[in-house]
């Protein structure tokens, strides 16, 4: 896995449970090191010890826990960077899960060698529902991206409801039912970044 | 022939051009702006461009000939590089196209490479641009390239960072893997805090080194430098450590050893060893040693610096002497010494 996306699992774990939980996890995981590296690439196993070390040291199930990761990548306030790239999707909530299929090239046009979930948004039944194909290299991508895009809407001001909606042939879905696009203001997205220049 | 009305208000085709080109202008044949797209109105705050020329408009950079007699339809086709006269820091690039009726053209503008700027100066977001508009594409990768590029210098910060305190730590000599001089002294210390601790020091410096270097190059005097380090690892016992202070200098520390005799006799077959002529490139390279020496049994209070200086004092003497001798430190050496 991409030093970025472990360092992603090692950021949420200091900012959101302290350095001490990041310790243990650490030593649970057996990791050689101090810190993941964000430039650098790890075996998919140890991305996978770090996660199962961090789901018993928090006594979280795996779903829960990936969850609260995917809406800290949103909201967190030191990854605003994150969240501005990601509201690059699109003007609504519904162009941004338009622009969900184009979310692996977006990343790869960052960061080339970053293994990005593969999705495909597909028509479900019934007016503004949608079901949501995620595929990618370690199970539970589909919790991750219900953490997201729960936070996401939230950004757009859109009402939605989510959830799991099972597996099959390698491949994750998430049911998305989107209630109101305008449900409240949502917060500010200016294509302009403030002190950039 | 009735000439069709230049007037471009009633063209029912502006909705659809408001909406591929947003950053558009329609003008007439008189150079009289007709229409605005919606950006390029937010780009002008909306003043109410319409019924002013394009000369009044815009700064004109490419192409250079252009007349201000000419009418910009003669322009048509061609790459342009222009500015808004009430921005005229931002560089846009447009391209005029002439309407087959010769009633006037459309003006289509892009923000070019300055679309950072551009984007901070107009105030414009995601709605602003043509659906198929790569600019926010671009702008988007401009910031994921930011944020990649923040965390690769963070990296090599790191790794300098890292690779300095390695550095700093490091306790061999990179060219001939002895021991360097933090080393040494490091285990000096270590030593002089143990009350029973008896060792001697030999401050040894090559004799001829210069010459070998001057005569046959930098790589025959590593070349030699190497083999002394060899000839030093294979006539010292185990505990005993060789350091390389730099140059063609070295320390040698023997611990356990308080008999002057002894330290004499192996800084004798030391320089002997080393007076044996190297091979380098077909070339017999010829060096010798001299040594000075000091033991901590010659002192009631050891300390560290004092046995370095000392044992550099007695090395000096052995220069004096005519060098390839080694000398045991006495204080009438300092006393020569500091005469010098």
């Amino acid at each position: 896995m991409h030093g970025l996306i472990n360092r992603a699992l090692q950021g949420f774990l200091v900012d959101m449970h302290g350095a001490k939980i990041w310790a243990e996890v650490r030593s649970q995981a057996n990791l050689p090191f101090d810190e993941f590296e964000t430039m650098l690439s790890y075996d998919h196993g140890l991305t996978r010890d770090t996660f199962d070390a961090a789901c018993a040291v928090l006594h979280r199930d795996p779903d829960s826990l990936l969850e609260d990761i995917g809406t800290y990548l949103v909201t967190y306030n030191n990854l605003e960077p994150l969240r501005r790239l990601l509201r690059f999707g699109g003007a609504t909530f519904l162009d941004f899960l338009y622009s969900l299929d184009e979310l692996a090239d977006r990343g790869r046009l960052a960061m080339p060698d970053i293994e990005m979930p593969r999705l495909n948004l597909q028509q479900a039944e019934g007016l503004g529902s949608f079901r949501l194909r995620a595929e990618w290299e370690l199970p539970g991508i589909a919790a991750l991206l219900l953490g997201s895009l729960r936070a996401m809407a939230d950004d757009y001001g859109a009402l939605v409801f989510l959830s799991l909606d099972g597996a099959e042939k390698g491949a994750e879905y998430l049911r998305i039912d989107l209630l109101d696009a305008q449900f409240s203001a949502g917060r500010q997205f200016n294509l302009a970044q403030s002190g950039l220049i | 022939m009735m000439m069709q009305s230049p007037d471009l208000r009633a063209v029912p085709i502006h909705d659809a051009l408001d909406l591929l080109m947003p950053m558009h202008l329609c003008f007439n044949a008189q150079d009289l702006v007709t229409h605005a797209g919606p950006t390029f109105q937010k780009m002008t705050s909306h003043q109410g461009v319409v019924g002013q020329t394009l000369a009044e408009l815009f700064e004109l950079r490419k192409p250079f000939a252009f007349e201000a007699s000419q009418s910009w339809l003669s322009l048509a086709g061609q790459p342009l590089q222009l500015a808004l006269a009430q921005a005229p820091e931002l560089p846009l690039r447009g391209t005029i196209a002439r309407l087959s009726d010769q009633s006037g053209g459309i003006l289509n503008l892009s923000l070019g490479l300055s679309f950072v700027q551009g984007i901070e100066e107009f105030g414009l977001n995601l709605n602003d641009f043509a659906p198929c508009d790569q600019t926010v594409e671009l702008l988007y990768l401009h910031e994921a390239n930011q944020v990649v590029s923040g965390e690769s210098r963070k990296l090599t910060t790191r790794l300098m960072q890292a690779r300095a305190l390695a550095e700093e730590q490091a306790l061999t000599d990179t060219l001939t893997g002895l021991s360097n001089r933090r080393a040494l002294e490091a285990v000096l210390s270590r030593l002089l805090s143990r009350k029973d601790a008896q060792f001697a020091l030999m401050h040894l410096d090559l004799d001829y080194f210069k010459q070998v270097n001057d005569t046959y190059g930098h790589a025959a005097g590593d070349h030699v430098l190497l083999h002394v380090a060899h000839v030093m690892r294979s006539d010292l016992r185990a505990g005993d450590m060789a350091a390389r202070f730099g140059g063609d200098e070295f320390v040698i520390l023997l611990r356990d050893c308080d008999d002057v005799d002894y330290v004499r006799s192996i800084a004798e077959r030391l320089i002997a060893a080393l007076e044996a002529p190297i091979k380098f490139e077909g070339h017999l390279c010829e060096i010798s040693a001299s040594i000075g020496i000091t033991l901590s049994s010659m002192y009631s209070q050891p300390k560290a610096a004092q046995l370095l200086n000392d044992a550099d004092v007695a090395l000096y003497s052995s220069k004096a002497a005519g060098r390839a001798c080694a000398t045991v430190f006495q204080p009438e050496c300092a006393t020569r010494a500091s005469t010098r």
